[in-house]
């Protein structure tokens, strides 16, 4: 078990870097407690993974350090590293059984064979894979298999961080919910620094105590769930997370004024400074609602998804969802909107105005 | 699914037929012919059963050349299996490396086999042969024309030169096909590199290495123009394989009778041997 901290870690997969797009990641830095359940979220090609095969010391990074417990741990080995991590596809080894994959880490860490067998046990025990323990591994579904790498990665009681590079890809929706409340449960169990890498909002909000967001390489925002959904602290954030996501408007700053459509909107900030290319104001369709003035818009449709009703609409400055109570009452043609204050936000050049 | 029925379609089958029987099945059945009866030319023949399969099966001569030939194909197999996989390891994974040697590994192959058996034949001389001419004067006794030892030693170094790179670039080719997972997942499990090659690589491989085996067995059981240019099955019948001994049997001596029995003889046992590769092979396929 161990503290995990990154200090501004850079990587590019080129030899030479001419502008912020040949780095796979960019200046990041992060500070992950002993016994916390991360997540990494973005969508494909953020860098997520290589920021995990960094930790996990399959990529040497090209500038930065990583820290177990305060320790630099940048030149060694996954092995020295003491790391497990479970990959995208089931790796299993087809030619052994069950039994001999689970106890394959362990025996190459020469582990007497009876300690190796209670563990093994245990595992097996976890992931209900006890009756298939003298299977070839090779004739198991594809989510046996995923339950074996997992399996493989939990198996050693001694390692400092459990990687899981999206691990539930391959299995079936209802499978996936059951194998997730498992490693969250494992998690609670066994207390290790668990960092789950993912570009399924659900999962990394259900799964992790703390969600990084990342985008383009960067890290956009750290946080809880809640404060990823309450507070994004950029555009991008708004609308990864949250179905629908953040509704994201062009405004003008006047002095101390948020002006959207040629309305003023209350937001939850009091605007400062205003030296920026590009100023927009968020706010998401759970926070918005009809009212007598306000936001004039066209109800372009409205769709039922049984507990709620999403409503497009349509301003002068570009489309509007909003999420209505099932049973409210939805105006037809032009009608005004109103937005929470203390769930508006606005945004310079895409980050929040602090 | 549902298939139409439309008889007519069989008339699609006709020019494969056609082609299929003048280069395989009306020459094939030439040889039957002459199996079964004897002939003194002039189209008379007559009836003799199952006499020269008798003859043949009896024969010590085709069983010292069967036994010549399985000799010859386990070792050469024995030698270059392993030695196509070690080669296969050890050819760089990235870079201007990977072309070079892909050239380099098919040159062989694509020397035609007279001027492989021709090449070696001179290579192997051991007056003026590089090969033959620096052995002796190591202080080695190497004559391939006259001593057995030699004679098997340099067509077995022959065929492992010539071929051994098909094995190289069927195992390269499985071995590029492994996901990076593997070796990453091998890595943070703390897998031996023995470990990663037995429990990864070889299983992995399994499919390109059946094809391997299979096309050097037939290959190696068929062998006929590279020994028979290098020693012509000599010193005296020591390099005689099956084939020479049934060309020397056929247009040599002009036993046409015992050379077609032996002939098809001959067809069954690489027909059997590849039904019974294939069908292992298969069946461990529906295994997994």
């Amino acid at each position: 078990m161990a503290k995990v901290t990154l200090k501004g870690l850079s990587h590019s997969y080129l030899k030479t870097q001419s502008s912020d797009a040949d780095w796979a990641i960019r200046e990041v830095d992060i500070d992950w407690n002993d016994g916390g359940a991360y997540a990494l979220l973005g969508p494909s090609g953020c860098g997520k993974t290589t920021l995990l095969n960094i930790i996990s010391g399959l990529i040497t990074p090209t500038k930065g350090d990583i820290l177990f417990d305060d320790k630099i741990i940048s030149g060694l080995s996954p092995v020295e590293r003491n790391i497990a991590q479970i990959f995208q596809f089931p790796v299993i080894y087809d030619t052994m059984k069950v039994y001999d994959n689970l106890a394959f880490p362990l025996r190459n860490r020469k582990i007497p064979e009876e300690e190796i067998k209670v563990k093994v046990h245990e595992i097996a025990e976890m992931l209900e894979l006890s009756s298939t323990l003298n299977n070839r591994a090779s004739g198991l579904t594809a989510d046996g298999k995923q339950k074996i790498s997992l399996g493989r990665g939990l198996v050693r009681s001694d390692v400092n961080a459990i990687m899981f590079d999206e691990p539930l890809t391959v299995i079936d929706p209802h499978l996936k919910w059951i194998l997730r409340s498992k490693l969250k449960e494992l998690h609670q169990k066994i207390n290790r620094t668990m960092i789950y890498v993912t570009h399924d909002q659900t999962e990394a909000l259900t799964f992790a105590d703390q969600v990084v967001v990342m985008h383009e390489g960067q890290i956009v925002q750290t946080g809880t769930p809640v404060d990823l959904f309450e507070k994004p602290k950029h555009t991008f954030v708004g609308y990864f997370i949250g179905s629908p996501g953040m509704n994201v408007l062009p405004c003008q700053i006047k002095g101390n004024d948020v002006i959207v459509n040629g309305k003023k909107v209350e937001t939850h900030q009091q605007i400062k400074k205003n030296n920026f290319n590009k100023t927009e104001v968020g706010v998401r369709p759970e926070f918005i609602s009809f009212s007598n003035e306000g936001i004039p818009v066209k109800v372009l449709s409205v769709s039922n998804t049984g507990r709620h009703k999403i409503v497009d609409t349509e301003s002068e400055s570009g489309k509007i969802k909003i999420i209505a109570k099932s049973n409210e009452d939805i105006p037809s043609g032009s009608a005004f909107l109103k937005f929470k204050k203390e769930y508006t936000y606005t945004y310079g050049d895409s980050w929040i105005i602090e | 699914m549902n298939k139409t029925v439309n008889q007519k379609a069989w008339f699609f089958v006709i020019p494969v037929f056609v082609l299929v029987a003048f280069n395989a099945i009306i020459p094939l059945m030439t040889v039957v012919n002459y199996a079964f009866q004897e002939t003194f030319g002039n189209n008379v023949f007559m009836w003799e059963g199952t006499r020269w399969f008798k003859q043949i099966m009896l024969s010590e001569r085709f069983h010292a050349s069967l036994g010549r030939q399985f000799l010859f194909t386990f070792i050469i197999l024995f030698i270059q299996i392993p030695l196509g996989i070690a080669i296969a390891l050890t050819m760089p994974k990235e870079g201007i490396g990977v072309p070079v040697c892909l050239v380099l590994m098919s040159m062989p192959l694509l020397i035609p086999w007279n001027v492989v058996g021709a090449m070696w034949n001179i290579f192997a001389l051991p007056d003026i042969g590089f090969l033959g001419h620096s052995l002796n004067a190591l202080g080695f006794d190497y004559n391939f024309t006259q001593q057995i030892g030699d004679a098997w030693f340099t067509t077995i170094l022959m065929d492992v030169w010539h071929w051994t790179s098909l094995v190289v670039l069927l195992s390269y080719a499985g071995l590029r096909s492994i996901q990076p997972a593997y070796y990453q997942a091998a890595e943070i499990d703390g897998a031996s590199r023995w470990a990663i090659f037995t429990k990864i690589e070889l299983p992995k491989m399994k499919k390109v290495l059946t094809i391997a085996i299979l096309l050097r067995f037939m290959d190696s059981f068929m062998i006929y123009t590279e020994p028979f240019v290098l020693t012509g099955g000599g010193p005296g019948n020591a390099t005689a394989f099956l084939s020479i001994d049934l060309v020397k049997m056929a247009l040599g001596q002009f036993d046409l009778g015992p050379a077609a029995a032996m002939s098809l003889i001959y067809f069954f046992i690489v027909l059997l041997v590849c039904w019974v590769f294939y069908t292992l092979m298969m069946r461990n396929e529906e295994k997994s």
